[in-house]
């Protein structure tokens, strides 16, 4: 399988304190990874680095084909074919949904506007809000925001998806109709790596499990061999904790 | 027996009819004593005369304030004006000296005022000379531009009028044009008309400029060109270049810590000592980067609270988006930085079209300036209060027409329900 997330031995301190150790991580196309772990245990900052949101001060990021360092020139190219989904959503509150979602692909990727209006018009439909296009982010309930987010992000046709706590800001009624969107985009085909607690989803959907601690990657393993049969005891008593 | 018992709903049929009435003479007493000069209480000692209405309204505030006496109109005047004793008072305290000072205000603005005449001498009455007014009307205007060529102000800011007025009218497409013909060929375009020098147009030195249409002109350019700089300002001092951030404070910090008068009295008469021989800027344009420049760092502060107060989600969803530095700030950053601080906007601008006057300093007359001219002109000696008052009219019917666009501007970018 073609390898699109290289990383080798990345570190990161925050100041003086390390938040990543050592990690090393592979990511083949159209593979779905899900990473989970106990608060501050760097889960989040692993993949802002991938879309160098964070700078990580050692080791190797190889995003489908581009090493990420201080002097990577086109960054935003990079940015442009990784797209992110933030805890917050992160919408932006002065455009309208249809705005939101036309915005980029018109002034990143040059699109003529009518284009970009029906390539975010399928998105949308494709989240199913599309009859709330022209609508401002405050008027929508949390799970039709971060479902638009899901669908602004797409807009860029990104070869990789990345999920930051997606549905940890949101009302429980409303987690299952963002998780919905979420399997259906993993079915599509997508690379995705979603850092969530949400274990029904990662087990439906997920091809490897990752658990961080600390910084550092505990364990990797196949989704049904990390629930059924996790080798490290931290793996175990964080599992015994969530499930 | 019942009088002493407290104001409630048992007794708010006999408590409120008295109190009513009590109030009701206490300002009858007030307001026929101010407008028609006649004592109601002339009988009482002379003291007690003149607190009485004080004394009634406390009386009367006191007995009508029956908590949830059910009557709506009674609880919102209880809750509004008549809380407690020191409200009641202060309420017919307010409402006394209102009342007895609308009369001589009257008296001195209109009814006793001057308006026919074109001497100090036809001013015969108590009140205000706006004959003053009338006389000098095209010099608080014009100032000592030649009134053989005042057609051209009047020309400039009848296009300046006509374009506002009619890109209310047409369509967002054709706006933007009108727009851009406001911000980069009208200044431009009306300043030649104005000085002349070329096409015919007889030249008029900047020199007699002045009056109203100067405050117009300077205000106008300030704003123009102080909103973009301080914008960079505000910009480059969040700048992650050192070089940057640290050219942006010094410049902010340098033009906010000095006086508008100091600044201005260099711009007219150090800033030429520096320049080599033979060049030569002229005064009004020296003026117009001084001003520029100190309500830019005024500006670029304003700017900066906006940026500051927006969340570091909105920065990093741009960044994940694939936009770069310039493209995040101008299509995410700053339209929604720029709408929280539309106050703050309006109160620089604000702020400064009250600092046109302190151009006098270098000896360029805008309105106040003219006004600060002719009342010393001997013939008309003794006429500041008529001037400044008319001056402190046109300022604020300026800054009043600019704050209530600002808050149109607020509305009308709400996106928030």
């Amino acid at each position: 399988m073609e390898k699109i997330i290289e990383l080798k031995k990345v570190n990161k301190w925050f100041d003086k304190f390390q938040v990543l150790k050592d990690i090393d991580l592979e990511v083949g196309s159209q593979e779905k990874i899900v990473i989970c772990g106990p608060s501050g245990s760097g889960k989040s900052t692993l993949i802002r680095c991938i879309n160098r949101l964070e700078e990580h001060q050692e080791g190797n990021i190889v995003v489908d084909g581009t090493e990420l360092s201080e002097s990577t020139k086109n960054i935003e190219k990079i940015r442009a074919e990784v797209g992110m989904v933030f805890q917050q959503f992160n919408l932006f509150p002065h455009l309208s949904i249809l705005d939101n979602c036309t915005l980029a692909p018109i002034w990143v990727k040059k699109l003529p506007k009518k284009e970009a209006e029906e390539i975010a018009m399928k998105n949308l439909t494709r989240v199913q809000i599309d009859d709330q296009a022209l609508k401002f982010p405050g008027q929508l309930s949390g799970g039709q925001q971060q479902r638009a987010a899901i669908a602004r992000a797409l807009c860029m046709e990104p070869k990789i998806m990345l999920f930051d706590e997606p549905t940890s800001a949101l009302d429980p009624e409303m987690i299952k109709e963002v998780l919905d969107v979420m399997v259906d985009l993993a079915k599509g085909g997508m690379t995705m790596i979603v850092v969530t607690h949400e274990m029904g989803f990662a087990k439906e959907v997920a091809d490897y499990m990752i658990f961080m601690d600390e910084g550092k990657i505990v364990e990797r393993a196949k989704t049904k061999d990390f629930f059924e049969n996790p080798k490290s005891e931290r793996t175990k008593l964080f599992l015994s904790q969530i499930l | 027996m019942n009088l002493i018992a407290k104001p409630s709903k048992e007794n708010i049929k006999t408590y409120v009819p008295i109190g009513l009435f009590l109030v009701s003479l206490g300002f009858l007493d007030v307001f026929i004593n101010a407008f028609f000069n006649f004592n109601l209480t002339a009988f009482l000692p002379s003291q007690l005369s003149y607190f009485l209405p004080l004394v009634l309204g406390f009386i009367g505030f006191y007995l009508i304030r029956i908590e949830f006496s059910g009557v709506r109109p009674l609880d919102i005047l209880n809750k509004n004006i008549n809380s407690n004793n020191f409200n009641a008072l202060l309420t017919l305290f307010t409402i006394f000296i209102i009342i007895k000072s609308i009369p001589p205000m009257l008296d001195w603005f209109i009814l006793e005022a001057n308006f026919i005449g074109n001497s100090k001498e036809d001013c015969t009455g108590d009140g205000a000379c706006w004959v003053f007014i009338k006389v000098w009307f095209n010099r608080f205007m014009y100032g000592l531009y030649p009134n053989a060529e005042q057609w051209r102000i009047n020309t400039a800011f009848l296009i300046l009028f006509a374009v506002v007025g009619a890109s209310f009218f047409v369509s967002e497409k054709l706006k933007k044009y009108f727009i851009l013909f406001l911000v980069f060929v009208f200044p431009f375009l009306g300043i030649k008309l104005i000085s002349g020098g070329s096409f015919g147009l007889e030249y008029v030195e900047s020199a007699a400029w002045g009056g109203l249409s100067l405050t117009f002109i300077i205000s106008a350019f300030a704003i123009l060109f102080c909103f973009p700089i301080g914008v960079i300002l505000a910009l480059g001092r969040r700048s992650s270049l050192p070089a940057i951030k640290y050219i942006s404070i010094g410049f902010i910090e340098l033009w906010r810590g000095v006086p508008l008068i100091t600044v201005l009295f260099m711009s007219a008469v150090m800033f030429p000592m520096f320049l080599p021989d033979g060049t030569f800027i002229d005064k009004l344009i020296r003026v117009l980067i001084a001003i520029t420049l100190f309500e830019a760092a005024y500006m670029a502060e304003v700017v900066r609270g906006g940026l500051q107060a927006l969340p570091k989600g909105q920065y990093e969803a741009a960044k994940s988006l694939g936009m770069g530095y310039w493209r995040m700030n101008a299509l995410i950053i700053l339209p929604q930085a720029l709408k929280l601080v539309i106050p703050g906007i309006a109160n620089t601008l604000l702020a400064l079209v009250k600092d046109t006057p302190l151009i006098f300093v270098v000896g360029l007359m805008e309105l106040a300036g003219m006004i600060g001219l002719a009342k010393t002109n001997p013939k008309w000696l003794g006429m500041a209060m008529e001037g400044y008052v008319f001056a402190g009219l046109v300022f604020w019917i300026i800054c009043y027409a600019m704050s209530r666009y600002s808050q149109n501007l607020e509305k009308k970018l709400s996106t928030e329900r």
